[in-house]
């Protein structure tokens, strides 16, 4: 056969469409987005836990770091999975634009006997949206050596107390270090302190800053204390060059951070620290402190056009043997707690110390604004805490920039309210 | 007769324009119009989800970038790229094309291609290599520091160092394309005046200044004009080596203008920096036009 010009172009004009055509999925695939260690271990978490008579799945790994842009493009372009894992901070958003599916309330059980904070979180207007796959949460790493050494068995849990151990430490630590690492540029620790004081951060629905209140304010003046009383170095993240290599060298001896630190700390400290270090939930002004609760959940997108077969391959996953095998494949801590004893995690001091700050944390404000509104409140922060403004100043700065970005959110409620 | 010819002129000239023009207009005069409007409102996610949610806020968005200490910071970033890099990057290619187009260099075809490689290789790939090349520890350039007693440089985890260092890479990375428009250029340099100069006594240098430089003046007005719009509009190297980081230290006006669209999806906003970016290259154009002109170069 031989083909005429026109016929050549027509099949060049024409190929691109075609080939689009042919990557669409079949109808009876399931399509799940996931991220990190978890999109890596899915295949052989499907192949344990994937039930007869469910769809075949396809994996789509995600880097954590372009995951949340590339959801929203996704749903900007229609072009999002049938279901998927994400961060639990983009619950509330993915929900404000009406993305995800509410959990149906057949499955709403299979958050019985999980930490309270964390179902919170992912309760927006009375409504579950998203089932937690696994949990994090943040609490204090520590040198053993140089607490027992001070005097401490472990950190205090109580403020006042706690900051004198910190003086303490760092009396008998030889000087030239410092006792605790907050980042300056990190908003979790100022954050971490206000759950802690009982700083609900915004009001009541949402609309305006509340970091006027005396229990921000508490908690913003303890904060700066830190740093005025030398305990904590002025420093961002990029200017402590290597985390492990200061924390061995007692450079400081508190390190606030997450579950994803354990794995480090054996790895990064040397052979003979590695008894030296304990893990303990964080201080409060009045005993035990709150932490933020984090991790991943997993949800089903409203685009999907295989609801119950997603759902269902979700309740597999978060069941108690999925979680426990995730545990397995991961390392990352169950939602339920019954999990943690069956797994042995409470037996580990290391990980029951997470376990005890689960029980006690406080969900963010749940509007999509938040994590601009926590980078601006740390910018004014690290302006009050290096004395470039007094309390009063930075508060209020605080909720004239929160309230500047709550604007359109304001509107949009105060119109639904007249419609 | 004449003046059917003209028409009929003026029609071929329209039919084989049209194409072209068709295609700047729906891919660029529409799409710049857009985002022009686009700036005007507050455009964002909530947006996306029900076009119901979109308001005409005027010059807001401009409004609020002058305000932004970031926005100012990436418009520094960006500036200095322009002041430093478009120099050195038209400098080092100039160099590189007499180079290769040097009658005393040997085995010349492989000094072009090797020259020429890094501008046709992935920029992700190369990125990579040069985060290792970069490295404070296993790095080669902090090893070959250490040979002459330099301390190891943390140069993308130090605000001082990381911008240098990414520009260094951008010119690694694009002196090969302004390097082969500058040899052609050279090649066109009559030989004849070259020879006269060499027989009145002049040297190399001198010959370089009066014959060489003034024959290729206008590609070095076009190739500072190219190089002008590519520092301006950096995003990529950032975005893989730093991620903007250390502080901010490399965020540029395009970087920042992704991050306001597609991090915070406020594209309105992000219009508003496509626009101010926009006005800052036609403006720098229009200067380095103007002294070109002054200059006699065009």
């Amino acid at each position: 056969m031989i083909l005429s010009r026109r016929q050549v172009l027509a099949a060049a004009a024409f190929a691109p469409l075609a080939i689009a055509g042919c990557t669409r999925r079949a109808r009876s695939e399931l399509e799940f987005w996931a991220m990190g260690a978890e999109a890596e271990k899915m295949p052989e978490l499907l192949a344990d836990v994937r039930r007869a008579g469910l769809p075949p799945v396809r994996i789509q790994p995600l880097p954590w770091s372009a995951a949340h842009e590339k959801l929203l493009t996704a749903f900007a372009g229609g072009s999002l999975p049938d279901l998927g894992q994400i961060g639990n901070s983009w619950i509330a958003e993915l929900a404000a634009i009406d993305a995800i599916e509410p959990v149906p309330a057949e499955l709403t059980r299979l958050v019985d006997g999980q930490f309270p904070g964390v179902v919170e979180t992912n309760r927006i207007d009375g409504r579950l949206m998203a089932l937690p796959w696994y949990v994090d949460t943040r609490l204090q790493f520590y040198r053993r050596d140089l607490f027992e050494r001070a005097g401490f068995a472990s950190p205090p849990d109580r403020w006042d107390s706690w900051k004198a151990a910190l003086h303490a430490v760092q009396a008998n630590n030889g000087g030239g270090g410092f006792a605790i690492l907050l980042p300056i540029n990190e908003y979790e620790h100022l954050t971490q302190m206000a759950l802690s004081a009982g700083a609900s951060l915004l009001n009541a629905d949402g609309t305006r800053g509340a970091f006027r209140a005396a229990e921000f304010r508490t908690a913003l003046a303890f904060y700066k204390s830190l740093f005025d009383e030398k305990l904590a170095p002025i420093a961002g993240a990029a200017q402590i060059s290597n985390v492990w290599n200061e924390f061995a060298r007692g450079y400081f001896a508190v390190y606030p951070s997450g579950p994803w630190t354990i794995g480090d700390m054996k790895s990064r400290l040397p052979a003979q620290l590695q008894h030296s270090w304990a893990t303990a939930p964080f201080p409060g002004p009045a005993g035990p402190g709150r932490s933020t609760p984090g991790g991943s959940s997993l949800v089903v997108y409203k685009s999907t056009r295989n609801a119950g077969a997603a759902w269902r391959l979700i309740m597999q996953l978060v069941a108690p043997a999925g979680q426990q095998r995730l545990q397995e494949l991961t390392g990352d801590l169950p939602p339920t707690r019954n999990v943690w004893a069956s797994s042995g995690l409470l037996s580990d001091p290391i990980t029951e110390a997470f376990a005890l700050q689960l029980e006690r944390t406080s969900p963010l404000p749940k509007v999509p604004e938040w994590e601009r509104i926590a980078t601006e409140m740390q910018t004014v922060a690290e302006l009050f805490v290096r004395g470039r403004m007094n309390i009063d100043e930075a508060v209020t700065e605080m909720d004239k920039r929160a309230d500047r970005l709550l604007e359109k959110r304001r509107w949009m409620l105060s119109r639904r309210r007249a419609a | 007769m004449r003046l059917s010819q003209t028409g009929q002129e003026a029609r071929a000239g329209w039919v084989m324009t049209g194409p072209a023009l068709a295609a700047i207009g729906l891919f660029f005069v529409i799409p710049a119009l857009a985002s022009l409007l686009l700036s005007f409102t507050d455009f964002d996610i909530y947006s996306l989800a029900d076009l119901r949610n979109l308001r005409f806020i005027g010059l807001e968005n401009y409004a609020r970038l002058i305000g932004n200490p970031l926005f100012w910071q990436a418009m520094a970033n960006t500036m200095w790229f322009v002041i430093i890099g478009v120099p050195l990057l038209v400098a080092v290619s100039l160099l590189a094309a007499l180079l290769v187009n040097a009658k005393t260099l040997r085995w010349r075809p492989v000094w072009r291609v090797a020259l020429f490689a890094p501008f046709v290789t992935t920029l992700v790939a190369t990125a990579v290599v040069w985060n290792y090349l970069l490295h404070t520890r296993y790095g080669l350039i902090n090893y070959a520091l250490g040979k002459i007693g330099v301390a190891p440089v943390d140069w993308l985890g130090n605000p001082r160092t990381a911008l240098p260092a990414i520009l260094l890479f951008v010119t690694w990375k694009t002196f090969g394309y302004n390097m082969v428009i500058f040899l052609a250029a050279l090649q066109t340099v009559p030989k004849d005046l070259e020879d006269a100069a060499r027989v009145d006594g002049a040297n190399f240098w001198m010959r370089f200044r009066h014959v060489t430089l003034p024959a290729i003046a206008p590609t070095i007005l076009l190739v500072s004009i190219l190089t002008v719009a590519g520092m301006f509009q950096l995003f990529a190297e950032p975005y893989v080596m730093t991620q903007g980081g250390p502080a901010g230290a490399t965020v540029t006006v395009l970087y920042f203008m992704f991050d306001e669209g597609f991090k915070w999806w406020n594209l309105g906003s992000g219009s508003a920096v496509a626009f101010i970016l926009f006005l800052c290259i036609l403006v720098v154009t229009l200067v380095q036009l103007r002294v070109a002109r002054k200059a006699g170069a065009i």
